[in-house]
């Protein structure tokens, strides 16, 4: 079978982009930007500008002379490429062997995929059309060789199909930059008044090589086709899902439970090969009337444990209304990460945090009430009681700072002090007597004051005075007084209870 | 002869603990510090992998009781052990968890808003072996639930905790013993101004195949000690006196 070649050239990439995002963009001349030895180089314009001659490799500051409402933004060097494997991805409904050309273009090996589009200008017409609803402006070539279709999509605007008959004769039309040689050798090659490829081809190929090295020879037998020239196809990640068609409906619960562990056990029989462990997992049910229920799972931490991720859906279960009955499963998992295998213990003694039963445990809590609900604490630099802890973000996370001890705190803590009538003598004392929903408590022992400062950087009011009172039934208690006792504004509050 | 049937005894009533889901656990260093109340336990052995029921009505016998579960998680859990605390209406402030002798990030804490979950999360966690204790603030538990729970910790070997809020009548529950804690006021000390150790009447009203009992102690330097020890002799002494300068 006679090889084709699909080259898509995109002449204006990265501006076509910045467009999409903002299309205000698509109607005045900008252009993209980058720092080189100190001065600022255009890398990409757009159409408008350009039809005004600022194009790639000036310098900003001529553009701007030339252009004075010219818009310029930033570029980001990885910009194209990660933009033309996204564009190689989605080529492969073309062909299923895409390749990317940098720096703006995108190779398909389009051999035994025209017919299915009718030949091939329905299929160039194809790509273009497609390629153009997108948003971008992309020359479409097929021709016998990778380099034609190459040289004649940038330098020849009149051909989209090149036919094997007409191979050598359009090649010998195009100028040598089609070749894809190096700036050097195309400007030599000019300065000899070499100006056509039908130039190069007649001439002895010694000589060639003698003056241009071995090179030039190798592209222009690539492109006659003598040579053969290999793309590397981009590999598209393949998502993590499984899918069970059923001949029956299934719309009893132990059904499910059957389809969900045998979903289960090749998702995880892959994972466990590829040393993943998934994070996050849904399982679809698409049932007969059309409707689609799901359940989805979080775990804390990658795990590819059948058992455990059972255990996970299995709480869930009760949320899927299999209606008239479920034709189809597809049990996903969006979001996988590294799990390397952890080495084989000879007993399973360690309790602790990094028991990995207690994460699962932990997961099955929070599937069903939510992982907002489980709190791990660890000390935080404040001494202000509310502040003086912060949530853990992992159950790995160490404490950085001790625990203090050196000031005792109530083993209890209300979330918010409650107000208290007290009757205190003289300023700094504590007090002798409060009541506490209308029980009156005399105070026989007492520690204090404990100043407890505002931190200004973080919240504006008055500082607390904290008392450690005992009454006489021995019952302890943390109470404070906000703000001085001279200004009359001070109010008495009770915190907390100790042990 | 005597000696002999002694023996028999002994022997029977060892099987019988056994028999009844008591394992005897090497806890020298719990029976240790709890002092005067490991007399009560059978075998002078506090009872692990089991469901102890606390009570408490009012916030101030909450605020004893944790404290008191504090002291003794801090045996349960050692040096590495983790111990989950369930509750629908949580005031417990881990910072004060450390001074009885535990690192309060080895707590995991779950708040929940309904009481029907905090029973559901407190079977998982029981059946969980990877932690050591789990402690449930729970006010109404029926005994079936209770017996549910019991029968989780016999296969896991987890202690659990039931701590009781609140509750006028109270229904008996499967648990192992029934405590109830309540504060006392602390003892004068010439030497030690202001409010002095954290002083319980500790009342053991239920202990299966132990001997229930009520017991004045303070909790000092790590220890129980029996209330009518004066605090200023074992201050004054000298291994209180090596720890401190030492």
């Amino acid at each position: 079978m006679p090889k084709r070649y699909v080259s898509i050239w995109f002449r204006y990439l990265a501006t076509d982009l910045h467009s999409l995002c903002q299309p205000q963009l698509k109607s005045i001349p900008f252009v993209l930007r980058s720092p080189s030895h100190g001065r600022m180089l255009i890398t990409s314009s757009n159409a408008i500008a350009e039809s005004k001659g600022v194009c790639q490799g000036m310098v900003l500051a001529d553009a701007r002379a030339i252009i004075p409402e010219l818009q310029v933004l930033d570029d980001r060097p990885d910009l194209k490429e990660k933009l033309l494997t996204k564009l190689a991805e989605w080529c492969i409904c073309f062909s299923p062997i895409v390749a990317i050309d940098l720096p703006d273009g995108l190779l398909l090996d389009a051999s035994g995929c025209t017919h299915l589009w009718g030949g091939d200008q329905n299929y160039v017409n194809d790509i273009g059309k497609k390629l153009h609803a997108r948003g971008y402006d992309a020359k479409v070539v097929i021709a016998d060789t990778i380099g034609v279709a190459w040289g004649t999509a940038r330098f020849n605007r009149k051909y989209q199909v090149v036919s094997t008959n007409d191979h050598l004769s359009i090649l010998q039309t195009l100028p040598p930059e089609a070749l894809r040689l190096e700036n050097e050798t195309v400007e030599r090659l000019h300065k000899l008044g070499l100006h056509k490829i039908q130039q190069i081809i007649k001439a002895p190929r010694a000589s060639l090589r003698r003056r241009f090295g071995q090179d030039i020879i190798t592209k222009l037998n690539r492109a006659i086709g003598t040579e053969i020239e290999t793309i590397v196809p981009i590999m598209p990640v393949e998502p993590y899902q499984e899918r069970l068609p059923c001949i029956e409906p299934i719309a009893t619960r132990v059904g499910i439970e059957i389809v969900l562990e045998e979903l289960l056990k090749t998702l995880c029989g892959r994972l466990t090969n590829e040393q993943l462990g998934l994070r996050t997992s849904i399982l679809k049910c698409y049932r007969i009337d059309g409707k689609i229920e799901q359940v989805d799972i979080v775990t804390s931490r990658p795990s590819h444990n059948i058992k455990h991720l059972f255990q996970l859906f299995e709480l869930k279960l009760q949320n899927i209304d299999p209606g008239l009955g479920i034709e189809l499963f597809l049990l996903e998992a969006p979001r996988v990460e590294d799990h390397l295998p952890s080495q084989e213990k000879m007993w399973e003694g360690s309790v602790g945090l990094e028991d990995v039963r207690l994460a699962e445990l932990l997961d099955r809590l929070g599937n069903k009430i939510g992982t907002q609900s489980i709190h791990r604490y660890l000390p935080d630099e404040h001494y202000w009681p509310e502040r003086s802890v912060k949530l853990a973000n992992s159950l790995q996370e160490k404490p950085i700072i001790s625990w203090r001890v050196d000031e005792p705190r109530p083993v209890q803590l209300l979330h918010t002090p409650e107000p208290i009538e007290v009757t205190a003598p003289i300023p700094d004392y504590p007090p002798m007597l409060f009541i506490y929903k209308g029980k009156e408590h005399r105070i026989v022992h007492a520690d204090g004051p404990e100043r407890i400062e505002q931190e200004w950087w973080l919240q504006q009011g008055q500082h607390r005075d904290y008392y450690r009172v005992e009454d006489e039934e021995g019952n302890r208690y943390w109470l404070f007084r906000l703000g001085h006792y001279h200004d009359k504004s001070y109010k008495w509050f009770l915190h907390g209870f100790f042990a | 002869m005597v000696v002999s049937k002694a023996d028999i005894f002994k022997g029977l009533q060892t099987d019988l603990l056994r028999l009844q889901g008591l394992k005897s656990v090497n806890n020298c260093e719990l029976n240790n510090f709890l002092g005067p109340i490991a007399s009560a336990f059978p075998n002078h052995s506090f009872p692990l992998g089991v469901i102890h029921e606390l009570i408490s009505h009012r916030q101030e016998e909450v605020a004893a009781t944790s404290g008191f579960v504090t002291v003794l998680l801090s045996m349960i859990m050692g040096a590495s052990g983790t111990s989950i605390w369930i509750s629908a209406s949580r005031n417990v402030f881990p910072i004060a968890l450390k001074a009885f002798g535990v690192d309060p990030d080895r707590f995991i804490f779950i708040d929940l808003k309904k009481e029907k979950d905090v029973v559901w999360a407190m079977d998982e966690a029981l059946k969980c072996g990877a932690v050591s204790a789990v402690v449930g603030e729970i006010g109404e538990i029926d005994f079936k639930t209770s017996r549910r729970l019991q029968l989780g910790v016999e296969h896991s070997g987890v202690t659990g905790f039931i701590v009781r809020k609140a509750s006028r009548n109270i229904g008996t529950i499967a648990s192992v013993s029934r405590w109830k804690i309540s504060s006392l006021p602390s003892e004068k000390s010439d030497r030690l101004p202001g409010i002095g150790f954290p002083k319980w009447k500790v009342e053991l009203s239920k202990i299966r195949n132990g001997k229930p009992g009520t017991w004045d102690v303070k909790w000092f330097d790590g220890k129980f000690f029996p209330t009518h020890v004066p605090i200023d002799t074992l201050v004054a002494s000298d291994q209180w006196h090596k720890k401190k300068t030492g």
